[in-house]
């Protein structure tokens, strides 16, 4: 059974998350990739702290499509989230970022992170673009998107029910370091026999 | 020629991006049914499938990164490429507007996106005259995410234990996919080079993803390598999305070609699971889409 979670959220309940959960957000997510990311570590903007703080960040470069002067998201899927290890930790404990969606997981800096600041990762299924498009409800906002240009400009989505799985928590727990662990002591297997 | 290209060019891109072909469907499926019933693996096979189902209905992308677009083209002696050219550029324009494409061509020194996923070097326009009389065209879409797991090795590789032999590219290859993990949107699809030089070897292991995924290699020794590494890749347990499982690659496709003798290049192309493409027949007025 997933769990609700609506947004903005208390540390709290992250805390309560574990590895293998499965979730559905309500509420405002903030779309932010690589420009993004290099940005908020290397210029640490303040108009973003209220829209971040006790929020999700989305690794996202959508389609969208833009009737009259109203957006709609037409394919949202999640990114590969390696990109922004060398700056995830800094951006969830300079704003106060409670979770961070993605795809293929994170590294050790951005596990470190979760844990100190009571955060989590959750793993939306990679190319599930037409399906998590269904899950935004609205767009709320756009920054930056003169400047970044449209997949890599921070979209607000206002999301119902969108799924995503846990798979690294706030206690220090990783399904990718497991599964690479595993993965690679077969690869051993194989290769050296 | 009074059939308009551009229009036949852009319901080829529409067909690539929103909808994916057969063979693509029966390995997914067919992924599928091997995964534990109740598994996460088995869970995202489902939302795999339920998502191209929809992205077929409504027309909209399978996946917001609509990738590369790399065309393969057989030409006819009296078309010029000029004229193909332009119609794919406007159609692709066309294709940006309708939302079938994302802006995807990015300036590398300014970070500029051009806005419409033209630019230098896009979209890839790869040229081939034959002696037929009707136009061939292949369209893929090739995702970053996928692309940037691809890996090159030049052998011997000492750390792997890898010499210039098949048993050194077999080696080669599983650790690529080790190193991939779950972060090309696995279960992937594998074009394998095998020599040439630096470029023509990454060209020829793209090139294999031409291939229908149930195709047999006429070569039978290249073939017992792609059967063995099939076999071998899924047991390395990484699954679908890289959340554990049966099925790390749906399929393993291998090309060679001559090297010199100081070079034994193994490329590792990585498509993921939406492997989306598409074909455009133009015999005279005539323009039949498949896949």
């Amino acid at each position: 059974m997933a769990i609700r979670i609506d947004l903005p959220v208390d540390a709290k309940v992250i805390r309560k998350l574990r590895v293998g959960d499965e979730v559905r957000l309500y509420g405002n997510v903030i779309t932010a990739r690589d420009m993004a990311h290099k940005y908020m570590v290397e210029e640490r903007p303040d108009w973003l702290r209220p829209l971040l703080e006790n929020n999700v960040i989305y690794h996202c470069g959508p389609v969208m499509k833009r009737t009259g002067k109203k957006w709609s998201a037409v394919a949202a899927g999640p990114t590969t989230s390696a990109r922004e290890e060398p700056y995830q930790g800094t951006v969830i404990s300079e704003y106060k970022v409670r979770a961070v969606i993605g795809k293929g997981g994170m590294g050790p800096k951005t596990l470190k992170a979760l844990k100190k600041e009571g955060a989590v990762y959750l793993h939306a299924v990679g190319g599930l673009a037409t399906v998590l498009a269904e899950a935004i409800k609205e767009v709320e906002a756009v920054h930056k998107l003169e400047e970044f240009g449209v997949p890599e400009a921070f979209w607000v989505f206002r999301v119902e029910d969108f799924p995503a799985i846990v798979s690294m928590d706030s206690h220090g727990k990783s399904l990718h370091a497991a599964i690479r662990k595993d993965s690679l002591e077969a690869a051993e297997k194989l290769i050296h026999g | 020629m009074a059939v308009n290209l551009a229009d036949a060019f852009l319901e080829l891109i529409r067909r690539a991006s929103t909808d994916l072909p057969p063979d693509v469907c029966a390995a997914i499926e067919k992924a599928r049914r091997r995964e534990a019933a109740g598994s996460p693996a088995r869970s995202v096979f489902g939302q795999i499938q339920e998502n191209i189902k929809l992205a077929r209905e409504k027309s909209t992308p399978i996946c917001q990164d609509t990738g590369t677009n790399i065309y393969n083209i057989n030409l006819p002696i009296d078309m010029p490429h000029a004229i193909v050219e332009k119609a794919i550029l406007t159609a692709t324009k066309r294709a940006v507007k309708k939302s079938y494409l994302r802006p995807n061509a990015v300036d590398s020194v300014t970070g500029a996106n051009s806005g419409d996923n033209t630019g230098v070097g896009q979209p890839q326009i790869h040229f081939h005259q034959w002696k037929k009389k009707h136009m061939e065209v292949s369209l893929m879409l090739k995702g970053g995410g996928c692309e940037n797991v691809g890996r090159q090795y030049a052998l011997p590789n000492a750390e792997l234990g890898a010499g210039r032999d098949l048993e050194g590219v077999r080696r080669a290859v599983i650790d690529a996919i080790q190193k991939a993990q779950g972060l090309g949107c696995a279960p992937g699809c594998l074009g394998i080079g095998i020599g040439g030089d630096r470029g023509s070897c990454f060209l020829l292991s793209k090139e294999q993803f031409l291939r229908p995924l149930d195709d047999v290699n006429p070569d039978p020794i290249l073939r017992k390598l792609e059967n063995r590494l099939q076999k071998e890749l899924n047991q390395l347990g990484i699954g679908p999305m890289g959340f554990g499982g049966r099925t790390t690659v749906l399929s393993t496709k291998i090309g060679k070609m001559h090297r010199l003798p100081a070079s034994f290049f193994v490329s590792v192309s990585y498509m993921c699971w939406a492997f989306r493409k598409a074909r455009m027949t133009v015999r005279g007025e005539k323009v039949t889409h498949g896949y």
